[in-house]
């Protein structure tokens, strides 16, 4: 073997096949995949991210959000996705459409938050837990975002968003001064409003909701 | 011009080879110095960096409060800081000095432009130091391997370019006749590794596509990375020194043929078994488990290969820090590519995709076989840059079995920490906080492993600077081996 051409012709080739397979191929196959039109409801699925939920992709993003936690959920059957309630149905390539950057994670050191909007809609509750994640979930080894909320004197009224802390913890960590609260910053805003709108509660032709097998069907 | 004094040390007094040889290569390592060590050791800087992070982003895991102050600090950025600066940091750089040494001996050829070869690491060194900062910032882009922020990439891109036509010169002027093993793997890596960046980079970041279409694109750049990029070069390393070390030749030209074709025809479309069950068309699955699966053939072949080369000489471990650390990889190797290779079936990875079993499995693939590759590359390169001996066998040994049991039991205990999470977390009766917490002796194992390598690393770092800045000894001397002045099996032990 020592034509030098020769190796370099089979060295393109072989990274050219797997470039046109995997990449160039799906690509052209759905890589101009386009959202569902509903005729019952009159409206397209998924719906666009709001500019909100956008804003807090970007903390997702900048935080690193997505090497504990997925978003996908898997077919039933596969994996336990369904049975822990993490979707009604499998996630397939039409829910991603509308989204500039794709999450689907590889790592679930955390559970999947494809759908955390749905199984968790308090704005509340996403605040405490991302201020310190044993306030909400005891055991929990999520880190701690306490630097996405600000410890302030209150200026007139009281803000909507203080944080419900818990009397003998806010007493513990020297929270409860009169006259100060704990609020979220914008970021922390904008990521909460991005782990509301993840949800994809809807049906698409090709994704129905799982129907929980009879028991005694069960395997 | 090498000097007499330093043609000498170049000699080892028992060789056979006649002088004219030894003094050619002598002049070749003489070209190639500096290029090849401000790679290596920023290399090793980054290591160090990179040993670092890991160590935060480890203990982070289990004892979240950690640092948990700090934002540029958390899980999210310590731990892609630390895949960053080991991964554009520490094994590339390392990649680049080994190839380029190797490219030189092995085209009997003068490294010429060495100059060029110093601007690209400059270039190099800034682009991921700027990336690695913006990371922390909080400008990572957030997809796996491809994390460093689109203003550093341009600097990364500028140095490739350099070192891409510096290849291709020096591949041009070689001598040689014969095109070793060993340059092929080299060449395939140095042209794969660019095609693989930059469609990552447009179809990513600078023009995304749609949906997970863009999934398929991370992986097929991400696993493709390891397999085209990380895995040549280290192949290419192990079919040199294990030869050369050993004075005798590879064990089968044939089996050396076909494992080099199969792995650039199998590797490449198996990257997305990364998506197994994912939001994907289902045949590219079913293609890349198949590619996986083929993987077997080239990993057998090239073990194969390895093992018959060194049959009658396994006693050359005892004495030689090069081998014994180019053979630890090569096992592994083995190893970690049929765990690869059985990960992928649907059955398998059902249970570890999703878990820390495929961080263990990472980790004994960039480190338990390509680092460790390195490491011995760099014991019989630098001596021969230098002209001067490493300083201590001790430290040497410290670094070897610091980071052979280390790496060992992280990946034995992790992996079975990741199989116990994945069964729970496939198995909806136990509450998923149950299965975090069943994970968290496992991680503070994986914490302690981790301290026992860095003890390896920086036992490594003092043998360098040591050997840069002791005086280099006048007249002949005789390499640091493990149980000198033991009579020595073959003469070109090191």
């Amino acid at each position: 073997m020592n034509r030098g051409p020769l190796i370099f012709l089979g060295i393109f080739f072989a990274l050219a096949f797997s470039w046109t397979g995997v990449v160039l191929t799906n690509q052209i196959q759905y890589g101009s995949l386009t959202p569902y039109y509903d005729q019952n409801e009159g409206k397209t699925y998924p719906e666009k991210p709001s500019g909100l939920a956008e804003r807090g992709r970007l903390v997702y993003q900048d935080l690193g959000c997505l090497y504990c936690h997925s978003q996908q959920v898997r077919r039933p059957g596969f994996g336990a996705d369904a049975e822990r309630g993490w979707g009604e149905r499998q996630s397939v390539a039409r829910d991603y459409v509308y989204e500039k950057r794709v999450f689907l994670g590889t790592m679930r050191t955390g559970p999947d938050l494809r759908n955390i909007g749905a199984r968790q809609p308090s704005a509340d509750w996403h605040y405490l837990h991302l201020f310190d994640p044993r306030l909400t979930s005891p055991g929990s080894t999520m880190a701690p975002f306490g630097f996405l909320f600000e410890y302030r004197q209150i200026v007139g009224e009281r803000s909507p968003k203080t944080l419900k802390l818990p009397a003998e913890y806010a007493k513990l960590h020297d929270l409860d001064r009169p006259g100060y609260e704990l609020v979220p910053t914008p970021r922390a805003d904008a990521l909460v409003g991005y782990l509301l709108s993840l949800k994809d509660t809807y049906e698409f032709p090709e994704a129905k909701p799982y129907v929980p097998r009879k028991a005694g069907g069960a395997k | 011009m090498p000097n007499v004094s330093s043609l000498a040390a170049s000699l080892n007094p028992a060789t056979p080879t006649d002088m004219v040889a030894r003094a050619e290569l002598s002049e070749i390592d003489a070209s190639a110095k500096w290029p090849v060590i401000v790679f290596l050791l920023s290399g090793l800087a980054w290591l160090l960096i990179g040993t670092g992070f890991a160590l935060i982003s480890s203990i982070k895991l289990h004892t979240p409060e950690f640092l948990g102050d700090y934002e540029w600090l958390t899980f999210g950025r310590a731990r892609t800081a630390h895949l960053n600066s080991v991964v554009y940091g520490w094994s590339t750089n390392v990649a680049f000095a080994v190839a380029f040494w190797l490219m030189a001996r092995l085209s009997r050829a003068k490294l010429r432009h060495g100059g060029l070869l110093i601007v690209a690491a400059c270039f190099w060194n800034l682009g991921v130091t700027i990336g690695v900062i913006g990371i922390l910032a909080g400008d990572s882009t957030s997809i796996e391997w491809l994390e460093i922020p689109p203003y550093a990439t341009p600097l990364l891109f500028v140095a490739y370019a350099l070192v891409g036509v510096w290849a291709v010169i020096t591949f041009r002027f070689r001598k040689s006749e014969h095109i070793y093993v060993s340059q092929w793997y080299l060449l395939a890596a140095l042209f794969w590794f660019p095609w693989l960046y930059s469609v990552a980079q447009i179809m990513l970041i600078f023009e995304p596509a749609r949906g997970t279409v863009q999934a398929l694109v991370n992986w097929w750049f991400a696993h493709n990375v390891l397999g085209l990029w990380f895995t040549p070069i280290g192949l290419a390393a192990a079919y040199y020194f294990i030869p050369k070390v050993l004075g005798k030749p590879i064990h089968s030209y044939y089996l050396s043929v076909l494992g080099f074709w199969s792995l650039a025809i199998f590797y490449n479309w198996a990257g997305v078994h990364h998506l197994i069950g994912g939001p994907v068309p289902a045949w590219v699955l079913s293609a890349g488990i198949a590619a996986s699966l083929m993987m077997v053939i080239p990993v057998v072949v090239t073990a194969i290969n390895h093992h018959f080369t060194m049959v009658g000489s396994f006693s050359a471990l005892r004495y030689s820090p090069t081998l014994r650390f180019v053979v630890f990889g090569a096992v592994n190797y083995t190893l970690v590519s049929l765990t690869g290779s059985a990960m992928a079936i649907r059955g398998f990875n059902e249970v570890t995709h999703f878990t820390h079993f495929t961080v263990a499995h990472a980790h004994q693939g960039m480190y338990a076989f390509f680092t460790m590759v390195m490491f011995g590359s760099v014991y019989y390169i630098l001596p021969r840059l230098l002209l001067k001996e490493w300083p201590s066998a001790t430290l040497i040994r410290t670094h070897f079995w610091a980071t052979a049991i280390g790496i060992t039991f992280y990946w034995l205990e992790l992996s079975i920490g990741g199989w116990i999470q994945g069964t729970e977390m496939n198995n909806a009766n136990i509450a998923f906080i149950d299965v975090v917490q069943h994970t968290i002796p496992w991680l503070f194992l994986r914490s302690v492993a981790g301290i026992v390598i860095t003890v390896g690393h920086v036992a490594f770092a003092v043998n360098v600077g040591w050997m840069l800045l002791m005086r280099r000894p006048a007249g002949v001397t005789a390499p640091t081996l493990f149980h000198s002045p033991t009579p020595l099996p073959t003469p070109s032990v090191r």
